[in-house]
This record gives C-alpha cells, sequence and structure tokens, in this order.
C-alpha cells in the first residue's frame, strides 16, 4: 500500500521553482531518502507534505487521504521530527509529551509516556525542562514526540544532525527496530550518506527542485560505479552526470 | 472527552504548565492592573478630597473605567502573548503539523487570555474595595455584559495582530503591546464621547468599548441603565469579530502558500 503518493507536485515562489514537477511513492514499511544539496527542495518537498505549505499544482495523499482536502485526519496518523524545530524549553520533558499526547489525542497518554520513556531511555530526565537536555537527550526527546500517537508514517529531517556518532547509531538502531516492528513507512531527508546507506530502501535525488535520480543504495552506486553514496551525490550536485550514471 | 476538546485541553495545558513553573510570569499578569489601579486610586481619591462629592463620582466612574480597560487590554495580551510564547519557543512548527484545527488553536488562545484576563484583573478589582471603597460589582448585573463586551474587543483585536504576525512575522510583535493603548484614546475609557473634536467622533462610535463605557458612566453618573449602548457594543463585536475571523483565515491561508509557516518568527 502507498503511504505517500506524491503526482506532478510543483512549488512556486514567484519566479523562483522550489519543486519541479515531482513524483514518487513511498509504501509501507519503507524508508525512503529525500537527498540534496541546499536548496534542493527536500525541506519545501517535506513541508507540503505536512500539510505547512499549500503546493502550487500537483496532488499529495498521504495515508489514502487528500492533503489538500483532508489534511488533518491524516496529520492525526503521521508525525514528524526535525533538530530546527523545538519543543518548549521551560516544560519538562513529560509535560510537552502530555501536550502532543493530548494535541494527538493519545489514548492513557501516562502509560503511553511510560513506555516511550523506557524505550528511549528518558525515564530520569522526564521531570527535567526540556530546555537543559543535552542535545542527544534533545533528540530523543524529539523522537518520543515523533512516535507518541504510533505513527504510521514518520517524516525525519536530519534527525541526527549534531549528534555524535554513538548518539547517531542508537538513534539509527532504534529507528530500524520501529520501523521493523510496526511497519511504519519513514521519509527522511539527510545530509549523512552513511545514514543513509544504512536506513533507505529508496532514495530520491533532488536537484534544483527535480528528482535528477532514484533507486535503492545499491543500484545507484552500481549505476554510478562508486563505492559509496557521497560521491554518488558529489556527482550529482556538481553535475558529472546530470542523472545520467557515469 | 471529544477530539477537538482534548487538542483544546492539550494547547491550554502547555500554558498552563508554563505559568505553573514560573511564578514572575504569574506575578506579571497583576502586576500592570494592580499599579494601574495604585495610580489612578489615589488620584481619584484626592480630586474627591479637594473638590467634593462631584469629583468623587468622577473619581469612581475613573476606577471604573481603569478596572475596565484593564479587561480589554488583559484580554487582547493574554491571547497575543499566548501565541507569541508558541512562537519564540519555535514550536509553532509542531503546533501547525498536529491535527490542532486553527479553530481550536484560536479557542484555546481565548480560553488562555480570560485565565489571564482573571488572575490579572481580579487582584486589581479587590485592591479597589479595599483601598478606596469602590465596588466594581455595585454596577449591577450590567458588570456581567460589561466584561464580555470589553473581552470580545480584547480578542478580535488580538486575532487582528496574530494576523499581522503571520503576514509580517517578528516585526509585528510590538503589535501584541501597542495596539490597545492607539484605540484608548477613542474608546471613551476616562471621558464621554462629547469631549472629543466632532471630526473623530465617528472613530470612537465604530468602537464597542466606547458604548460599554458610556453605558458605564450612565450607571455610575445618572443611575439609567443604557441598552442601547449595549445592544451597540455587542452589533459592533460581532462585525468586528467577523472581520477579524475573516482576516486570520486569510492571512493563515496566505502564509500557508508563501512558506510563511516555516520561518514565522525568524
Amino acid at each position: 500500500m502507498d503511504v505517500i503518493r506524491v503526482t506532478n507536485l510543483v512549488k512556486r515562489y514567484g519566479d523562483v521553482l522550489a519543486v519541479d514537477n515531482i513524483d514518487f511513492t513511498v509504501s509501507t514499511g519503507a524508508t525512503v531518502g529525500l537527498l540534496g544539496g541546499n536548496g534542493a527542495g527536500k525541506t519545501t518537498t517535506i513541508a507540503m507534505l505536512l500539510g505547512l505549505l499549500v503546493p502550487t499544482s500537483g496532488a499529495i495523499q498521504v495515508l489514502g487521504h487528500d492533503m489538500a482536502r483532508d489534511r488533518f485526519a491524516a496529520l492525526a496518523r503521521m508525525n514528524f521530527s526535525s533538530p530546527y524545530v523545538s519543543l518548549p524549553h521551560r516544560l519538562s520533558v513529560a509535560e510537552n509529551l502530555r501536550v502532543y499526547g493530548h494535541l494527538y489525542n493519545v489514548p492513557d497518554i501516562e502509560a503511553r509516556i511510560a513506555r516511550l520513556a523506557e524505550e528511549l531511555d528518558l525515564t530520569a530526565l522526564l521531570d527535567r525542562p526540556a530546555g537543559n537536555l543535552s542535545a542527544g537527550q534533545k533528540t530523543r526527546v524529539a523522537l518520543a514526540k515523533a512516535l507518541i500517537n504510533k505513527p504510521e508514517l514518520l517524516l525525519l529531517d536530519e534527525p541526527t544532525a549534531s549528534l555524535d556518532p554513538d548518539t547517531g547509531d542508537w538513534v539509527r538502531t532504534w529507528l530500524e527496530r520501529y520501523r521493523d516492528e510496526t511497519g511504519c513507512a519513514i521519509l527522511l531527508a539527510s545530509h549523512n550518506m552513511a545514514e543513509v546507506e544504512r536506513l533507505c530502501d529508496q532514495v530520491l535525488m533532488l536537484k534544483q527542485g527535480r528528482i535528477v535520480d532514484q533507486g535503492s543504495p545499491a543500484d545507484l552506486l552500481t549505476r554510478y560505479k562508486r563505492d559509496d553514496l557521497e560521491d554518488v551525490f558529489l556527482d550529482i550536485a556538481r553535475g558529472r552526470g546530470h542523472g545520467v550514471p557515469a | 472527552m471529544n477530539p477537538s476538546l482534548r487538542r483544546i485541553w492539550g494547547l491550554m495545558y502547555r500554558h498552563l504548565a508554563l505559568y505553573r513553573s514560573s511564578w514572575p510570569r504569574l506575578l506579571e499578569l497583576a502586576y500592570w492592573p494592580v499599579l494601574q489601579m495604585c495610580i489612578w486610586g489615589f488620584t481619584a481619591t484626592f480630586l474627591a478630597q479637594r473638590m467634593g462629592s462631584a469629583a468623587a463620582l468622577t473619581g469612581a466612574a475613573l476606577i471604573g473605567g481603569v478596572l475596565l480597560w484593564e479587561v480589554t487590554l488583559r484580554s487582547q495580551m493574554g491571547m497575543s502573548i499566548s501565541f507569541l510564547e508558541e512562537m519564540w519557543s519555535r514550536n509553532l512548527g509542531h503546533v501547525f503539523v498536529s491535527p490542532l484545527r486553527p479553530w481550536e488553536m484560536i479557542v484555546a488562545l481565548i480560553a488562555m487570555s480570560v485565565i489571564r484576563m482573571a488572575l490579572g484583573v481580579v487582584p486589581a478589582i479587590v485592591l479597589a474595595w479595599v483601598l478606596y471603597e469602590y465596588n466594581l460589582l455595585a454596577l449591577g448585573p450590567q458588570l456581567v455584559l460589561f466584561f464580555a463586551n470589553l473581552m470580545i474587543m480584547g480578542w478580535w483585536v488580538a486575532l487582528g495582530v496574530v494576523s499581522l504576525i503571520l503576514r509580517h512575522g517578528a516585526g509585528a510583535e510590538p503589535l501584541a503591546w501597542g495596539v490597545l493603548f492607539g484605540l484608548a484614546p477613542f474608546s471613551a475609557v476616562f471621558y464621554p464621547v462629547s469631549v472629543l473634536p466632532v471630526a473623530v467622533q465617528w472613530v470612537s462610535l465604530c468602537l464597542p468599548s466606547t458604548h460599554v463605557f458610556e453605558g458605564m458612566r450612565a450607571i455610575l453618573l445618572d443611575g439609567t441603565v443604557r441598552w442601547d449602548h449595549l445592544v451597540l457594543a455587542l452589533v459592533l463585536n460581532a462585525l468586528w469579530m467577523g472581520g477579524a475571523i475573516w482576516l486570520f483565515s486569510r492571512q493563515f491561508q496566505q502564509a500557508r502558500i508563501r512558506g510563511a509557516l516555516l520561518s514565522i518568527g525568524e
């Protein structure tokens, strides 16, 4: 089943074409990576999927709901995490999770918070103000917030940015486990190529708002005759191939 | 609990938790209303001592004006600042991608404004009674309508401010504090409309607050209830609120088209 179905999606700001007629799907249990340089259209695409941004044209269906007409039904079944969007710093971790438990209409919030706290190693932090946490702890809290409603779709914008390798690896392991256990689909925007290679079944390479290439990480490596995805990324970003394998 | 009510409660809980953990924020709510009451209350007392019973009545109108104007001011600020709190904490991105509908957010902000207004104005009302023997309840049952009209006015002004923040971002932030002070001279808070120059009286008469304060003075000075003023205040509030809801809906949708929700507050 397609959790995300994007058709002929365009976003234009005046003369600037931020997203240029892209199509893609994400299936249940799949992890799809959105790759591209700064300004390639990753954040714009995610914002349109979240209903924060209205497309200029094209259609987005999430979990069977048309985002133009019925976005709230989809939003209740999905969630989002980004290190660039904060949770209120003065509220404790538990209070923050309680707020989002109510917003997502989660049954038995306290039990859900206790479960997430145990799984994400947050129990000792529940009464601490969210603003007093380290980057790694904040990422785990943001992940707990993103999982509060047991989402069927997770949109992650650079989930391990600014984390040390150990914490980053912990988060990636956790995401893999959650996806495998629940069948949750994940759309991941990241600049960390090792992360994308490890987590993603499918990669969409964006450049100037267009999908210039796509495939599994292994396919891309083979087609571009490269050893790692970073070199593929550089080939595409620097126009060494323009989406045509070397 | 109904899902809508639960989402509204969720946003209210976020603000209540903030106040529970911050006594300076709680203190700030009552600070200005109490300070205003002290300044104007002592001024009214001084006038009454120097000029006799006529001035005492005017003084009572002055204190009533101060207290009721605080209702408008605290309602407006309560709503605008609750929205700004979300913006300052860079949390709006999470709120807007949750299933919380925009109208539910507005209802939650209104509920918070009622709580904030009560926490600010009730101590000032008690102080007026203790220090100056001024009993606001003596205005009679019409007081409920005065309060309701002034709170509604605070809400539509706040909705206008939030709309401007959605349109212009952080640049419109100072309006949350200053916009009602600009309307005060036209609201006939401390003097009747007839005192204003004829050319600006129509501006004054378009504001619901003007009719509330004219009604308050009629009770205090003449002992009469001016239902015409109260009905006009309600009608004007309905018109202004309709306009503010339209403006907010339009600016929210425009912000979604321009991508302003991604960067609001920056």
